[in-house]
């Protein structure tokens, strides 16, 4: 076997290294474009999902024109924020600032038969990763209307579930304040949740920390809303 | 090796067509078994998946052998990691450039072909010691003898299991709905995958004198 002194190895690896990332870095600078045009399909994809619109990547774009119709971003204690793009927020960073500096993004859309529907993100941790999605809120701030809800890395066949139709149907008319107008948000109960509950939802059997940690990221992520939404409700009376 | 041998001589033919039978990475040597497991739910994830290792185990199938005689023996092994790394970066970047859905689906287990038993076996036991054609042709053999398996394991779970082929619902249109069968739900799961792989050794060993061991 041939021997290799110390400094070619050296200058080897060296060189092989630059050659790698150099190559490496131009593949991703020439296909971000087309990466982060994916991602935002995606995204659109998963806001009409929200109000229960099937979508698929070809027709995304043109159902969201269609039924999204408006976007605001807001702040904690409910004034809208100008020279934002609700689009761009991304809500895992905001959720990391304490609650008065955070911005908060909201979609309206237009039902086919003239309804509003408010939708508002969500972001939090689940068992391996963060999970992420929407809330659709009906015109009263208070009666969900949809839910999508997604997640990076949890367990298929249980905490992957949140994904799944079943789980999400179940949230729809269930409400996240009481009759006198107090936040109590969504609970997620084990060993099955009372039908005639206003708020309470099954949660996911073997995805006892994804339910726990879907149930922290309503709370969290609806509370942060929570003052904008009551604005509205008084205004609306 | 200074002669010229033909570039489809026959021992160049032996390369490309033993892995797809009597050689194969998956039934023979049972190497890369847990990403045909995970990723044959459905045929095009299992297509997508077969094209991505062919691209990888080939291209560094090449390198390697192009490098042969510059690397270092001490650190061959992170040099071939490297290249394989590479590769599977490559891929996936593409993948979630055009093919986003896929590659959704296909999630980890793109990174995970830099762990794919078969391709560092390649490198190390082939690529090492051959010259680049000869190499290429090795690559392609062992990729597609393991993507050939996927397939077929991706058409039957997808078939049985959801009663569809690439998408399109063949049980349905054939009306078999109707005279009471029904999809097999276990088909989805991955035990069922090993189970199918199981089978498609069992027949091959027995329709393969080679492949039969004396007792």
């Amino acid at each position: 076997m041939k021997s290799f002194s110390n400094t070619y190895i050296f200058v080897f690896s060296t060189i092989m290294v630059v050659i790698v990332a150099a190559l490496l870095s131009t593949a991703a600078m020439v296909l971000q474009p087309l990466q982060e045009k994916n991602i935002e399909i995606q995204e659109k994809r998963n806001i009409l999902s929200s109000i229960r619109i099937k979508s698929s990547a070809k027709d995304a774009e043109e159902l969201y024109e269609k039924y999204i119709t408006g976007s605001f971003v807001i702040n904690t204690v409910g004034e809208e924020q100008e020279g934002v793009d609700a689009f761009e927020i991304e809500m895992g960073s905001q959720m990391r600032k304490t609650l008065e500096q955070r911005t908060l993004p909201v979609f309206v859309s237009s039902l086919e038969d003239g309804r509003k529907i408010y939708i508002v993100a969500v972001h939090g941790k689940g068992l391996w990763g963060p999970i992420y999605g929407f809330v659709a809120l009906n015109e009263d701030f208070t009666t969900i209307y949809g839910t999508n809800f997604n997640h990076d890395s949890e367990t298929p066949g249980l905490g992957a579930e949140i994904n799944t139709d079943w789980f999400g149907a179940q949230f729809a008319d269930k409400k996240i304040f009481n009759k006198n107008r107090e936040f109590i948000s969504i609970d997620l109960v084990k060993g099955g949740a009372d039908p005639e509950s206003l708020n309470e939802i099954d949660a996911i059997s073997g995805g006892t920390l994804t339910s726990d940690g879907l149930e922290k990221m309503l709370y969290d992520c609806l509370g942060s809303y929570q003052t904008y939404f009551k604005n509205q409700m008084k205004n609306n009376k | 090796m200074s002669d010229r041998e033909p570039l489809f001589s026959s021992k160049n033919i032996k390369l490309l067509t033993n892995p797809l039978n009597v050689d194969n990475p998956i039934t023979v040597q049972v190497l890369g078994i847990c990403s045909a497991l995970a990723i044959t739910v459905k045929l095009e994830p299992s297509i997508v998946m077969a094209i991505s290792v062919i691209v990888v185990l080939s291209v560094s199938n090449v390198v390697i052998s192009a490098l042969r005689k510059m690397i270092p023996p001490r650190i061959r092994i992170i040099v071939q990691l490297m290249v394989i790394a590479t590769m599977v970066i490559l891929v996936d970047q593409v993948l979630k450039a055009f093919a986003y859905e896929v590659s959704k689906q296909l999630s980890v287990f793109v990174g995970l072909i830099i762990t794919n038993c078969i391709i560092m076996g390649r490198l190390e036991a082939f690529a090492m010691s051959n010259r680049p054609w000869p190499a290429f042709l090795d690559g392609i053999g062992n990729s597609a003898g393991y993507g050939l398996i996927l397939i077929i394991v991706g058409f039957l779970r997808e078939l049985l299991g959801s009663g569809e082929i690439l998408g399109y619902p063949v049980f349905e249109k054939i009306g078999i709905y109707n005279i009471g069968y029904e999809n097999n739900g276990f088909m989805i799961l991955p035990p069922m995958a090993l189970i199918i792989i199981g089978v498609i050794i069992w027949v091959q060993r027995s329709r393969t004198k080679e492949l039969i061991e004396e007792n």
